[in-house]
């Protein structure tokens, strides 16, 4: 099998990732093309890995790796967006910034 | 072009149309399942580049666990799921611009770097369980323990970034809540 042709599809995933977090109003949506990016970033790690027949197996063990991470970063991304929403009422990313719609006041959070 | 090179390509042609779907399509919900085919096609990618184990910890994590966390997110945030829930940004022109600016540097790159390279999958696979294992935990231990503090920090972090917020002291003092 050509190495490119893993190599394309890694590149062409990375693209549509990149477009989906820049493009997408909902953040748990921007999240998935952050997945969809290091999805990109593993057929390239295992194309090489597989090409070049590494003794220490580097390239499997680092998509393993970041297999892990994306795990660890899903689960943070998803507490911070579930924050967001309590906070403001919605998740859309590009509302987001400014003052919430309702502040908590101190005695009401101390309620 | 042998079978595995016919089956790679159909395998790839999915996950970047079902991955075009996931980041156009109107419905949130749809956009977390099609996010499963891509990576479920991309798990058939590692499998025929015989890294077998990757591919089958991609099916467990990812299409197991991470698509559903997505899900549940999507229900947690109340996100409507009817038709036009999904929307873009205004930027979305630029945002094509920089996927498609990205995928030909990217591609442009690779391709003028590894002509002619090719992956022998015929011989031994390069990803069974065991060496992968051997590998692991006998030179990529160290790493090994540093993803799994990672892991472990970052899922207490959801747990106190995701809890409600309560008062100091008062939460020994507060009465029994009912059935509510």
């Amino acid at each position: 099998m050509p190495l490119v042709w893993p190599l394309l599809l890694s590149a062409a995933l990375f693209g549509i990732g990149v477009y989906g977090v820049l493009a997408r109003r909902n953040a748990v949506l921007a999240l998935m093309g952050v997945e969809l990016m290091l999805n990109a970033a593993n057929v390239n790690l295992v194309a090489f890995d597989v090409w070049f027949r590494d003794v220490l197996v580097t390239g499997q063990v680092f998509t393993l790796f970041i297999i892990a991470l994306a795990a660890a970063e899903i689960g943070l991304g998803l507490a911070i967006v579930l924050r967001l929403f309590r906070t403001y009422g919605h998740v859309d990313v590009d509302r987001l910034g400014g003052e919430p719609a309702s502040v908590p006041s101190r005695e009401e959070a101390e309620r | 072009m042998s079978t595995v090179e016919v089956l790679f390509l159909l395998l790839s042609f999915l996950a970047i149309g079902s991955g075009i779907l996931v980041v156009t399509t109107d419905h949130l919900v749809h956009a977390a399942l099609w996010l499963v085919v891509t990576l479920g096609s991309l798990a058939g990618c590692f499998l025929l580049m015989t890294a077998e184990f990757v591919a089958w910890v991609q099916v467990l994590i990812y299409v197991g666990a991470v698509v559903v966390l997505l899900l549940f997110a999507l229900m947690l945030t109340r996100a409507p799921t009817g038709p036009d829930s999904a929307t873009s940004t205004r930027n979305r022109p630029v945002a094509i611009f920089a996927g498609v600016v990205t995928t030909a540097v990217l591609g442009v790159v690779l391709v003028d770097g590894f002509r002619g390279e090719r992956i022998d999958v015929e011989g031994e696979p390069a990803g069974a369980a065991q060496p992968v294992g051997d590998a692991i935990f006998r030179h990529w231990v160290l790493g090994f323990e540093v993803v799994s503090v990672v892991l472990l920090t970052a899922l207490i972090g959801a747990i106190v970034l995701s809890r409600r917020d309560q008062p100091r002291g008062e939460v020994a003092e507060r009465p029994p809540e009912g059935s509510g």
